[in-house]
C-alpha cells in the first residue's frame, strides 16, 4: 500500500506538469477568442484567466512535491488507493466495451451493443469463465430489453443494420 | 413569519403526500439505499444513473426522487461500512472505524439499529433548522447581486476544494480544472464556441451526466478491476439483533445530540463536505469521551456521533443549495444540475416562484426518513446478502447501465465518449492522487461564476475594487483570504501538523478500496 517516496515525488512532478500544460493549452486556445478588457471581457478572458490560474497551481504542486519530503509517504496511505499501475487487461477491456458499445449502438442497435459491452467488460475480469460472460451478458440483454426498449422506450432500437 | 413557514410546510406535505410523489420518493430511497450498499458505489454513482430517469419527469417528482436517492445511498453506506469495512462514502470512513470492530464482536446489527436511530434524530433537527432557517437566509440573499454572488461562489469552490481529503493545492486545481470543462459550449455573451475542437455536438457545453459517470464510474471500474473480489461473508442478521440495549443507547444519545450539532454548525458553510464534519464529530466523540484511548475498539459513540453529524449535515446543507444556488459538495451540484435541466434556477426566487418544490421537497425529506426506517427494518438482511455479490458480475452489469443511461440522456451516442475520455482522465488524475470531486463542483458552478464575474466587472466598468468594498462580498472575500491563509499556513507548518490530522483518518486495516473513488471531502 505504502509506494516507494521516489514514485510519489515523480507522481507531483507527472501531475504538476499535466496541469501546467492543461493551462497553457487553454490559455493558448483563449487567446484565439478575443480577451477582450476587463470592462468589456471577450469570450476568451475566462479562459485565459483560468488556464493561468490551473498552470500556476500545476507549478505550486510540482515545487511542493520537493518540499515536503517528509510528510508525503503519509499522504499516500491516508488516500485508500490500490498503488501501482492500474490492472491492464481489465482496463483494456473496460476500454474496449465502451467501443464495442458505441460502434454497435451506431451499426447494430441495442441488443447487440447491450451483449457486447457486458460480455467485453466481463472478460476483463480474470475470474469470470466464457460462460459466465455469456450469461451475465444475456441476463443484462434482458433488461435492457424489458426495462430500457419496453418500459422506458429508449430511442435506440433493438435491431437497425447499418446504421 | 414562523407562522407562514408552518403554512407552507403544511403545504409541502400535501405535495409530498400526493400518490405518484410518495411513490417516486418511495422509489428513490429504495434504489438509492440499494445502490449506497454495494461498495464501491454512493450518492454520487447513485443518482449521475438514475439522473436521465428524471428528464421526463415532471420537476417536483424528479426532485424529490433524487432526494431520496441521496439520503437512501448515504444510509446504505453505512450498511457496508459496518458490516463490511467498506465505505462506499468517504464519509463513513470514520464509521469503518468503530462500526466494523462492533460487527466482529458480533453487535453488527446494533450498530446498524443505532445508526438508523442517529441518522433519523439528525436528520429530523436538521430538517427544522431548514425550515426556519431558509427563510431567513432568503431575505439576506435578495440583496445578492452579481458581485456578491461570485464572492460567495468563490468561497464555496475554494471551500470545496480545501477541505477535502489530501493536497488542498491539488484540490484547488481539480476545481479550476473543472471550471474549464464548464466554460466548453457556446459562450452565452457572444455566441462564439469555445474548445468545440471542431465538434459540433459539443456546442451545448459537456454533458454532466457523462461527466460524473465517466469521473465516478468508469475510472472506478478502471482502477478496481481485479483488484476487488469477494467482498466477503457476515453470516446472517436478523430483526431483534439490532435493538440496541437500554445501556448502550444511554451511551450513544449524546453522542447523537453532538453529532447533529456538529452537523448542522457544519452544514451551514457552503463547501464544507461531510467527510469533514464527520471527522470533527468523531475527534469531538473522543475528546469528550472518559475512555478516548477505546475508541476503534467498537465504541458505540464513534457510530453514533459521526453518523448523526452527517445526516444533519446532509439536511442542512439543502439551504445553500437551494435558496442561494450554491453547492455544498459535489452530489449537491449534481442535484442543482438536476433542477437547471428542468428549467429551474435554484436561487432566492425559488421558495416563491417554485413553492411545491422547496416546500414539497423539505416534507418529503421527513417522509423519506421515515421511508427509510420502514424500509430497513425488514430489509437488512436482504443488504446483507447483497453485499455477497461480487465484483466480478457487479461492474460489467454497472458499465451497461451507465452506457444506456447517458445515452438516453440526449439520444445521441456522442455523450458515451465524453464518458469513456472523462473515464480515462478520471483514472489518471487518482492514479496522481488528484481527488476528482471538485471537478464536479466545478463543472456545474462554473457558467454561473463567469456570468457573474464578467456582470459585476462590467457594471463597475472594469473596477476589481467593488469585489472588496461592497460589504456583503468583501466579507466574503475576507473569509477566503482567511481560508488561504489558514490552509497555507498549516500546509508551511508542514509535518508536524500534517500527522495530528492524519492520525485520524488513517484507514482501518485492509485500507477500503472504495475509497478510491476519492469525493474528496464530499
Amino acid at each position: 500500500m505504502q509506494q516507494p517516496l521516489a514514485s510519489r515525488f515523480k507522481k507531483d512532478y507527472y501531475g504538476g506538469a499535466l496541469l501546467v500544460v492543461i493551462g497553457l493549452a487553454a490559455v493558448y486556445a483563449g487567446v484565439g477568442y478575443r480577451v477582450g478588457e476587463l470592462a468589456h471581457m471577450g469570450p476568451g478572458f475566462f479562459p485565459v484567466a483560468l488556464g493561468g490560474l490551473l498552470a500556476l497551481t500545476g507549478l505550486l504542486i510540482a515545487i511542493s512535491a520537493r518540499g515536503d519530503k517528509p510528510s508525503s509517504g503519509e499522504e499516500a496511505a491516508s488516500h485508500g488507493h490500490p498503488g501501482g499501475m492500474p490492472d491492464l487487461r481489465g482496463g483494456i477491456c473496460i476500454i474496449l466495451g465502451i467501443l464495442a458499445f458505441l460502434l454497435f449502438g451506431e451499426y447494430g442497435g441495442l441488443l447487440p451493443a447491450t451483449f457486447a459491452i457486458v460480455f467485453i467488460s466481463a472478460l476483463g475480469d480474470r475470474d469470470n469463465t466464457l460462460t459466465e460472460a455469456v450469461l451475465l451478458s444475456l441476463a443484462m440483454s434482458f433488461i435492457a430489453v424489458v426495462v430500457f426498449w419496453w418500459a422506458l422506450k429508449l430511442q435506440l432500437p433493438l435491431f437497425q443494420w447499418g446504421g | 413569519m414562523i407562522g407562514q413557514s408552518l403554512h407552507d410546510l403544511w403545504f409541502g406535505f400535501g405535495v409530498a403526500f400526493q400518490g405518484s410523489n410518495l411513490l417516486w420518493s418511495f422509489f428513490g430511497v429504495l434504489v438509492g439505499n440499494l445502490i449506497g450498499v454495494l461498495p464501491g458505489m454512493g450518492a454520487l454513482q447513485a443518482i449521475s444513473i438514475l439522473l436521465p430517469l428524471t428528464y421526463a419527469m415532471h420537476p417536483v417528482p424528479a426532485i424529490l426522487m433524487l432526494a431520496g436517492i441521496f439520503y437512501g445511498s448515504q444510509y446504505g453506506g453505512a450498511i457496508g461500512a459496518i458490516l463490511m469495512n467498506m465505505p462506499s462514502h468517504p464519509p463513513h470512513a470514520v464509521t469503518c472505524l468503530d462500526g466494523y470492530p462492533m460487527t466482529k464482536q458480533g453487535k453488527g446489527g446494533v450498530a446498524l439499529g443505532v445508526t438508523m436511530i442517529a441518522s433519523f434524530f439528525a436528520a429530523s433537527v436538521g430538517i427544522i433548522v431548514m425550515i426556519f432557517a431558509s427563510p431567513l437566509l432568503v431575505q439576506i440573499a435578495f440583496k445578492f447581486g452579481p458581485t456578491e454572488i461570485f464572492s460567495i461562489m468563490l468561497l464555496g469552490l475554494l471551500a470545496g476544494s480545501t477541505m477535502s481529503r489530501g493536497s488542498p493545492l491539488k484540490g484547488v486545481a481539480m476545481t479550476i480544472f473543472g471550471l474549464l470543462c464548464g466554460v466548453v459550449g457556446t459562450d452565452v455573451n457572444s455566441g462564439s464556441f469555445r474548445f468545440a475542437f471542431g465538434l459540433p455536438e459539443l456546442s451545448d457545453g459537456l454533458e454532466l451526466v457523462a461527466i460524473s459517470m465517466g469521473l465516478f464510474g468508469v475510472a472506478d471500474f478502471l482502477l478496481n478491476v481485479n483488484r476487488m473480489k469477494a467482498i466477503g461473508d457476515t453470516g446472517t442478521l436478523k430483526l431483534s439483533d439490532m435493538r440496541p440495549s437500554k445501556e448502550e443507547l444511554k451511551r450513544a444519545f449524546p453522542a447523537m445530540i453532538r453529532g447533529t450539532i456538529v452537523g448542522t454548525v457544519f452544514g451551514a458553510m457552503p463547501g464544507t463536505g461531510p467527510t469533514i464534519t464527520t471527522f470533527i464529530a468523531y475527534a469531538l466523540e473522543r475528546k469528550v469521551s472518559k475512555t478516548p484511548d477505546k475508541f476503534g475498539t467498537g465504541m458505540i459513540e464513534g457510530v453514533a456521533g459521526p453518523e448523526a453529524s452527517a445526516h444533519s449535515k446532509t439536511q442542512v446543507d439543502f439551504i445553500p443549495t437551494m435558496s442561494l444556488g450554491i453547492p455544498g459538495d459535489a452530489v449537491m451540484a449534481l442535484i442543482l444540475g438536476a433542477l437547471l435541466i428542468q428549467g429551474i434556477q435554484p436561487g432566492p426566487q425559488l421558495i416563491t416562484e417554485h413553492p411545491d418544490i422547496f416546500w414539497g421537497l423539505i416534507a418529503s425529506f421527513w417522509i423519506g426518513n421515515v421511508i427509510l426506517v420502514i424500509l430497513n427494518v425488514p430489509m437488512i438482511g436482504v443488504w446483507v446478502k447483497l453485499l455477497k455479490v461480487p465484483y466480478k458480475y457487479l461492474f460489467p452489469a454497472a458499465m451497461f447501465f451507465i452506457a444506456t443511461g447517458v445515452y438516453s440522456t440526449q439520444n445521441s451516442l456522442f455523450q458515451i465518449w465524453e464518458v469513456l475520455v472523462f473515464g480515462i482522465v478520471g483514472a489518471v488524475l487518482m492514479t496522481l492522487e488528484f481527488s476528482v470531486a471538485p471537478i464536479l463542483l466545478g463543472f456545474v458552478l462554473g457558467p454561473m461564476v463567469e456570468e457573474n464575474f464578467r456582470r459585476a466587472l462590467l457594471l463597475s466598468r472594469g473596477d476589481m475594487s467593488v469585489f472588496v468594498t461592497r460589504p456583503i462580498s468583501g466579507t466574503f472575500i475576507g473569509l477566503c483570504a482567511l481560508l488561504l491563509a489558514g490552509v497555507g499556513y498549516s500546509a508551511w507548518r508542514g509535518r508536524a501538523g500534517r500527522k495530528a490530522m492524519i492520525e485520524l483518518p488513517k484507514a482501518p486495516d485492509g485500507a477500503p478500496p472504495a475509497e478510491a473513488i476519492s469525493l474528496g471531502g464530499k
